[in-house]
């Protein structure tokens, strides 16, 4: 191996610090927005969909229970309530769970810059998966 | 954006404290006004758990650091123990917890080249499918009746506990011959030990075993909420033979991959109760920090001793209440 190819391997791939860079300002931004919108919540600045004594009333049951005792939505059906100060908080919540899909697109473009069709289709199906789970289409709904 | 970088580096320590600070002062003055209001007891208050929760979680945010092992691994066993959440919570939350650390954790390992993309995206493709499974399964379990799921959870953290004893990593793991799909998906790296500036190049074997194990690593992940790293660095170092610090670096990351498949099934299925998960997630996340900080004056061996025993507790905690023995309370 030469030097130069040395160096090379040494260095990340520009996508990777693409990856990097979504990463360290989308998982700050979700923190950020997790404890503001909390604050907003608990503090009753904005009123939650589900009573805050209701939902300590109830954590102690199991999930199918505790959603029907308090009629919490499942799947994305949060999405029509975040004017309610507990949905408010899925922003942040679903910002972290989503950004790993959005990284895995920076790959995507690298690894066909470089022609890598293996990790290509590797992080292609990768995203399928991702996207699959956060669907909602894989067990939600059933209450 | 350096700058914003450098900024959140040189002042994360005086923000985590001044955040937990700020924190505990509004759940406080909370505390203070209810309990003035109501005039009744403290533990019927509203914001009693997630004060508690908060600070429980600060600390184990330390302790996780110093000790090695992720924060969910903890999180799980502890929380669905002694607090009062339903278990189908405490494994939501507990995902959550494990991937906000992993990906707060991940701009500084793919930066620095540690977190090894060729050997994380095939392994994080096997272990995401599978902690999918893993999620729906448990939550299924679940649904027949908590207790196996209590019980499982228990026998698997106290398995934890004894990988943790007998395991021996390898820093620097002999590869004379790479197997043929390591070969073929080009697992091989180089890097710079910092410490020694000694340039280190590295390639894997026995991949297609590694990758097979990745399915169990998958499906216990989702199926407990746990973060996997105590599964993921014994499998990329002592079987696969990546370099223990590649090995650390890359789990970290994966674990930003696998759990994000899970914490999606789980947040779905109506598991993810903001009230008590917030504060678990910012709570473990500014302990890390602080965490970080101490690790320069911390004896890491004694709390990994510490932390086992407190695995082996919190997985016989687990048994004993899945069980209805009772022995623990």
């Amino acid at each position: 191996m030469t030097d130069k190819d040395k160096q090379q391997q040494l260095e990340p791939m520009p996508e990777q610090i693409g990856y990097a860079n979504i990463l360290f300002i989308g998982a700050w931004s979700g923190i950020v927005i997790m404890a503001v919108s909390y604050i907003l919540y608990v503090s009753g600045i904005i009123e939650p969909h589900i009573d805050i004594a209701l939902v300590t009333e109830n954590w102690g049951k199991g999930v199918h229970e505790f959603m029907k005792i308090t009629n919490s939505p499942d799947g994305w059906s949060w999405l029509y309530l975040l004017g309610k100060g507990d949905y408010l908080t899925f922003i942040g919540v679903a910002l972290l769970a989503v950004l790993t899909i959005f990284c895995y697109l920076f790959l995507v473009v690298g690894y066909a810059r470089t022609k890598d069709w293996i990790y290509f289709t590797i992080c292609v199906l990768e995203i399928c998966v991702l996207s699959l789970a956060a669907s909602g289409i894989l067990g939600a709904g059933g209450h | 954006m350096p700058r914003l970088f450098q900024f959140f580096v040189k002042w994360r320590l005086s923000l985590s404290v001044g955040i937990a600070l700020v924190l505990a002062g509004a759940g406080l003055a909370l505390a203070a006004n209810e309990a003035a209001a109501t005039g009744g007891s403290i533990t019927d208050a509203w914001w009693f758990w997630p004060v508690i929760l908060f600070f429980f979680c600060f600390i184990l945010g330390i302790i996780a650091v110093l000790s090695g092992v992720g924060g969910g691994v903890l999180y799980v066993p502890l929380v669905s123990g002694f607090f009062p959440f339903h278990i189908d919570f405490v494994r939501g939350a507990g995902l959550m917890v494990a991937l906000a650390g992993a990906l707060a954790a991940g701009p500084g390992l793919l930066r620095q080249n540690m977190a090894s993309l060729r050997l994380a995206i095939p392994v994080a493709m096997v272990a995401s499918t599978f902690s999918i499974a893993g999620a729906m399964l448990g939550l299924y379990l679940s649904s027949l009746d908590p207790d196996i799921v209590q019980v499982a959870l228990g026998a698997t953290i106290m398995g934890i506990a004894v990988l943790l004893i007998v395991s021996k990593n390898s820093e620097k793991p002999v590869v004379t011959k790479q197997d043929a799909v390591g070969l073929a998906l080009g697992i091989q790296g180089l890097y710079k030990d910092a410490s020694t500036g000694e340039l280190i190049d590295w390639k894997t074997h026995r991949t297609a075993l590694g990758l097979f194990l990745f399915i169990f690593i998958g499906l216990l992940a989702g199926m407990f909420g746990l973060g996997a790293g105590w599964a993921n660095i014994p499998v990329l170092n002592l079987v696969m033979g990546a370099p223990l610090k590649i090995s650390v670096a890359t789990s970290k990351f994966l674990l930003s991959i696998t759990d994000t498949s899970a914490a999606w099934i789980y947040m779905n299925n109506g598991c993810v109760i903001p009230l008590m998960a917030i504060p678990s997630i910012i709570g473990l996340m500014l302990g890390s920090f602080v965490g970080v900080r101490l690790l320069a004056i911390a004896k890491p061996t004694f709390i990994r001793y510490m932390v086992i025993g407190v695995l082996l507790f919190a997985g016989f905690k687990a048994i004993d209440k899945g069980l209805g023995i009772g022995i623990l309370g």
